[in-house]
């Protein structure tokens, strides 16, 4: 057998003994060329889309591209950009006027904010985000971390708002008053009188007693900043504060309206639902016109809260009922051997729920609760139609400014910039969020 | 021994209410229903004494007075004489019109892009992601004012139409004009018409009925209906013979003949828009109000829907389809018959809830002065005649009937087609 | 049982509260800071500069009782409101005065109970077209589209108007001045319409001015003044009579040139001495200092001078004095005397 083989390759006069060398795959298929062909024009109709496709862009940056770099910046009113631009380019159309932007853009981020405290508004934020670490990096931070969130609720409000240090010690006692209240009375007297007094002195010390003494240190020791009225808050910071706070508060409303609608007993689950679903079932600007015609007229004769108080109220509570079902989502998503688990330890409700369901409730939630933010940042701007100064708000009191007068996009290509770059590296963020908890369950 | 024998039956203690789970449940419950009704009867008591300080009585009565404003973009017949409460209800019909035309537009728009985000066309994919990924990022309200904006900025006006030297014309065999006013299409006219009923009296809800419209519509479900027998006898037919009828030219059939002769016996034509005087006459106006919000929600709201569809394709796994191939399908079959039903189970239930939110943010309307509930009831009716709290609660629960109505249907929707579990 | 209690103490933090807001002069007094209602930003009548600080007429005329109650024209708080939260705003004592383009109307006097305490400028609706439109009078605009800004009188003026005159019309309605103008402009409408200041002003915007015009009619009535609430003639008083202070000061001839040296002794005059609290104790009456109005002057000028700086035919909003001229210059300005 191997004979006749090596006879007949001694018939044939060539063959080759050694391999051929490696060669480089065909220029068409690798390299720039090779991904061209593979993801542009793989087939006929393929090609026409790419064709498309290019003229569409060529199209947009044609107009795009001369408006936004053949622009003015400085100048001082639309007359004067007017001036610049039928000196330079012969005409007034497709050129921006960025001097409005230039002039105006403090007060477009901050409002109407005194200029020599904006290291408060920034001090603030970055503070937000300091606190936030612990809770969103929870495995590469330190848990003494969580101390600074623990403070935030309390220092945050008195850097934007100012005024007295003792205004936030107090409130902040309260708590601490509230936790050894229960501490100390829980071995002696029962849970049941604990919570009902971890729940009352707090009150007792809010409203009655923290403002006497709060006004007499602030008389002994006036420690204290510049006070600053939320009417002069406006801006793109207002958003975020708007943003902050509503999601802030209403994420304990919207736990205990996810447990509420949770839970066997029907009644509460009634007014939870009723709620969530009242809130849920009409737009953000009728809450608004709540906050700014009606809210003073459901509370007691003569109380006055600022308009961006009451603004505040209204958004946390629309915030609170998407939370709600972003937590629900939270809690449905956790196997039921886990509620199972918790029961068979002997362990009750509340307890169930501390240590066991909501922590994992929390974590899964978080991708939703940032999306929630977003959708609440972005809703933030419908108060202009209620006469805050947010940005939207902002860039019509500008145009009202003689020199302005006229100006229209330059402003919304700013505003929509300031959003999208916040909105979507919070939606990229919360996209990394949701890998890594996926992976995280595998 | 004595674990095994019933406690004995104590007899009912006040301390049992706190201490006895059987009965904790009762407390908490009358708790908070004490609560909730001291909170209502709190909030109430305090609006009653401040609307008393005013001087406000809440009463409705202002809606039956005329509302002397005019609205230009409306379904129904109004003038400026017909009362506050029909100003309210031509503004539903508006924001109905405008969540209705931008459902449609946002599903079909998404469903594109949703599409197109998976092609392997790499720019195509990568332009949509922009796309997406821009208009989420950005608030609808800035979307609106700037569609509203480019509309007016980027289309001719109508004095650009008129004189010799015209720098813009009709288009479309001279049928349809684009302006910065809207767009004026050819409508449907009847020189036998039939005329219209007139339903609900004079009441502030009354509506006129076309009868043409109504003997269009009954002439095409039955001509539909007829569609459906003979196909079910062609599938009669292949059932016992195994061969099926064609039958595709006697459904054309049916369905445009009988159609055709109702129009040509109607009198059937299109009356053209036309340049006079300061606006172009005639026709059917698309005003740009509602374009802008038409385009700004659809365009808003079809970048979510993209998403969801995009996630739904991706959520059905490889094995299906493939397993669909395995049994002999062809791949429009596939698509049809396992993937769609599959991924619809998951697209479904967030489309709805983005319908929701589009119907919800049609309330911006009022940003570019489309006279919707929000725009004649929450803004002119409430400026004239000074009643906040009973046009903010006639709004909310407006907005609370649309939205519950569209909750309904999507607990039905799921309902069905809820895969149905151990 | 329990409930009336409740309702009981509710009642009395009710009274208690009435009364506390019967006095708004002493709550601002208290308070330090007057809290004016402004519009959201109206070309000549109020805007907020870079700095944040307001100007424009009618923030004149707060700044102007801000200076005559706490001696300080920058002791404003600026509440900018829209056309639907300016009547909430000043019933529910968030603001203590509204200086907001409001037209003083029957209904809103009687129905809504404010009380005006005068006018600051005598408006009226007026109708703007391109020249090129050739429309010389409001009757010609049969079948025309007609921008209007919501939420104000002038949509209800407009709809008599048109029905008066047996024409049609097609109303485009606009949220703010900025995008009326943005729509005028680019011709979506043929036809802007709101007060003639606002017509004036933003014309006088325009690239070119001159190729519009604005129409002689005028089809209302506009007199446009500050507003209180019902129920506090003190507080009313107080505006009312800052407000006749800057008008009477022009007319008796004193600027804020003039003012230091005729406010530092008795004069010739004694209207001006009055007025200017060399003589009598007419701020002693308001239960305010003295020189309660040389400080209203001071604040800004007199109404001439506010009149000027901020809308006159010299400011970039272009407006003549008109029907806002003394009545000694066939005006309809008309100051009570000060005795």
């Amino acid at each position: 057998m191997s004979d006749t083989h090596s006879e007949a390759a001694r018939a044939i006069a060539f063959v080759r003994t050694d391999m051929l060398p490696e060669q480089e795959p065909p220029a068409t298929t690798i390299g720039f060329v090779g991904w061209l062909r593979k993801n542009l024009f793989s087939s006929v109709a393929n090609s026409i889309l790419t064709v498309i496709a290019l003229l569409f862009i060529a199209y947009v940056m044609s107009g795009l591209l001369p408006w936004l770099f053949q622009s003015v910046w400085n100048a001082g009113s639309l007359n004067e950009c007017r001036e610049i631009m039928n000196a330079t380019w012969g005409d007034t159309h497709g050129h921006a006027c960025w001097g409005v932007v230039k002039e105006r853009w403090l007060q477009l981020l901050y409002g109407f904010y005194p200029d020599h405290l904006y290291w408060r508004v920034n001090l603030a934020f970055v503070l937000t985000l300091v606190a936030m670490a612990p809770v969103l990096f929870s495995e590469q931070l330190p848990r003494k971390m969580l101390i600074v969130t623990a403070l935030y609720p309390f220092v945050m409000p008195w850097l934007l708002w100012g005024g007295s240090i003792w205004g936030p010690i107090a409130a902040a006692l309260g708590f601490v008053i509230g936790y050894y209240a229960y501490k100390i009375l829980e071995p002696i007297a029962g849970s049941l009188v604990a919570i009902i007094a971890a729940v009352l002195l707090p009150v007792i010390w809010w409203f009655g007693l923290s403002g006497l003494i709060t006004g007499a240190l602030t008389d002994l020791m006036p420690i204290g900043i510049e006070a600053v009225q939320s009417r002069k808050f406006g801006g793109f910071m207002l958003a975020i504060l708007l943003g902050i706070v509503a999601i802030g508060c209403s994420l304990p409303i919207g736990i205990v309206l996810a447990l509420g609608r949770q839970s066997d007993l029907l009644l509460v689950k009634a007014i939870c639902v009723g709620f969530i679903e009242f809130i849920r079932g009409v737009p953000l600007i009728t809450l608004l016109f709540v906050a700014s015609l009606l809210l003073n007229l459901f509370l007691p004769p003569g109380t006055n809260f600022d308009i961006i108080l009451r603004v505040m109220i209204m958004m946390t509570l629309f915030a609170a009922a998407y939370m709600a079902e972003v937590i629900r989502g939270g809690l449905a998503a956790l196997p039921k051997g886990q509620y199972e688990g918790a029961d068979s330890l002997g362990l009750n409700y509340w307890q169930a729920q501390r240590l066991i369901i909501m922590p994992q409730a929390l974590k899964i939630s978080i991708p939703g609760i940032v999306s929630t933010f977003i959708g609440i940042f972005k809703d933030t701007t419908l108060v202009s139609i209620i006469g805050l100064f947010d940005v939207i708000g902002l860039s019509n009191a500008i145009r009202a400014d003689t020199a302005w007068n006229g100006i229209y996009w330059e402003l919304f290509a700013f505003i929509a910039f300031l959003f999208f770059i916040v909105c979507f590296s919070m939606s990229r963020y919360s996209m990394y969020l949701e890998r890594k908890l996926q992976t995280g369950h595998n | 021994m004595t674990a095994m024998t019933d406690p004995a039956r104590e007899s009912f203690r006040l301390s049992m209410l706190i201490y006895d789970t059987r009965y904790r449940s009762f407390t908490i419950q009358a708790v908070a229903l004490l609560g909730f009704m001291l909170f209502g009867a709190w909030l109430i008591s305090n609006t009653i004494t401040n609307l008393q300080t005013l001087g406000k009585p809440v009463q409705f009565g202002f809606l039956l007075e005329p509302a002397q404003y005019d609205i230009n973009q409306r379904l129904l017949d109004y003038n400026n004489r017909d009362t506050h409460l029909r100003a309210a209800f031509i503004g539903l019909t508006n924001t109905l019109l405008v969540a209705f035309l931008g459902c449609i537009a946002a599903t079909i728009l998404g469903v594109f892009v949703g599409v197109l985000r998976l092609s392997k066309n790499w720019l195509v994919a990568k332009i949509m992601a922009v796309y997406v990924e821009v208009f989420r990022n950005v608030p609808v309200l800035l979307w609106i004012v700037l569609a509203m904006a480019v509309l007016i900025e980027s289309l001719p006006s109508p004095k650009d139409f008129r004189g010799d030297n015209a720098t813009a014309s009709m288009s479309f065999f001279d049928s349809v004009a684009v302006t910065n006013r809207g767009v004026y299409i050819p409508e449907p006219l009847f020189s036998r018409s039939l005329g219209d009923v007139h339903l609900l009296g004079d009441s502030p809800l009354r509506m006129d009925l076309s009868l043409d419209l109504l003997a269009i519509v009954l002439v095409i479900i039955a001509s539909i209906f007829a569609i459906k027998k003979v196909n079910a006898r062609a599938t009669a037919i292949q059932n016992s013979t195994g061969l099926r009828p064609t039958t595709w030219h006697v459904n054309l059939g049916i369905f445009f003949v009988p159609l055709i002769v109702l129009l040509i016996a109607l009198g059937f034509h299109l009356g053209y828009p036309e340049l006079k005087g300061f606006n172009f006459q005639g026709g059917t106006h698309l005003r740009n109000s509602l374009t802008a919000l038409w385009l700004a929600l659809s365009l808003y709201t079809a970048a979510f829907i993209a998403e969801i569809v995009r996630a739904g394709i991706l959520a059905i796994s490889h094995g299906q389809t493939e397993a669909a191939g395995a049994l002999g399908l062809r791949p429009k079959r596939i698509m049809s018959l396992v993937v769609l039903p599959q991924a619809l189970r998951v697209i479904i239930p967030p489309l709805i809830s983005n319908y929701l939110n589009l119907t919800k943010n049609s309330s911006l309307a009022i940003a570019v002065g489309y006279m919707d509930i929000t725009g004649t009831l929450g803004g002119i009716t409430m400026n004239q005649t000074g009643r906040e709290l009973e046009s903010v609660l006639m709004l909310m629960l407006a907005y609370l009937i649309i939205s519950l109505s569209i909750s309904a249907v999507m607990n039905w929707y799921n309902s069905r087609v809820k895969l149905v579990e151990r | 049982m329990k409930k009336s209690v409740f309702l009981g103490a509710l009642t009395v933090a009710g009274l208690a509260a009435g009364a506390a807001a019967a006095g708004t002069l002493d709550d601002v007094k208290a308070r330090g800071k007057l809290n004016c209602g402004v519009t959201t930003g109206l070309v000549g009548f109020a805007a907020p500069d870079e700095n944040g600080r307001w100007d424009g007429f009618d923030v004149g005329v707060c700044r102007a009782v801000a200076a005559a109650v706490l001696g300080d024209p920058d002791a404003v708080e600026f509440v900018p409101t829209t056309g639907k939260t300016r009547f909430t705003a000043l019933a529910s004592g968030e603001i203590d005065v509204l200086a907001r383009n409001t037209t003083w109307t029957f209904s809103r006097d009687v129905d809504l109970k404010f009380t005006f305490v005068g006018v600051n400028y005598y408006n009226g609706q007026g109708f703007m077209v391109p020249k090129e439109l050739g429309v010389s009078s409001a009757k010609e605009l049969d079948g025309a589209t007609v921008c209007i800004q919501t939420g104000t009188t002038t949509e209800l003026n407009l709809a008599d108007f048109f029905r008066a005159n047996n024409i049609s019309y097609e109303p485009v309605p606009i949220e703010t001045n900025a995008e009326g103008q943005q729509q005028y402009l680019a011709g979506a409408c043929d036809t802007y319409t709101t007060d003639a200041s606002g017509l004036a002003a933003t014309r006088a915007s325009f690239e070119n001015p001159a190729d519009h015009v604005v129409l002689p009619e005028i089809i209302s009535k506009e007199p446009l003044g500050p507003l209180v609430r019902h129920g506090d003639d003190e507080w009313g008083d107080v505006v009312r009579w800052t407000l006749n202070a800057l008008i009477a000061a022009e007319e008796l001839g004193i600027t804020s040139a003039n003012i230091g040296e005729l406010s530092a002794a008795a004069g010739d005059n004694p209207e001006v001495n009055r007025l200017l609290g060399t003589e009598g104790n007419l701020g002693e009456m308001l239960g305010l200092d003295a020189d309660w109005a040389v400080k209203a002057v001071q604040a800004g000028g007199n109404y001439g001078e506010l009149f000027e700086k901020n809308i006159g035919e010299n400011s970039p909003v272009g407006l003549a004095r008109g029907l806002n001229a003394q009545w000694t210059d066939g005006g309809l300005l008309y100051s009570p005397p000060f005795r």
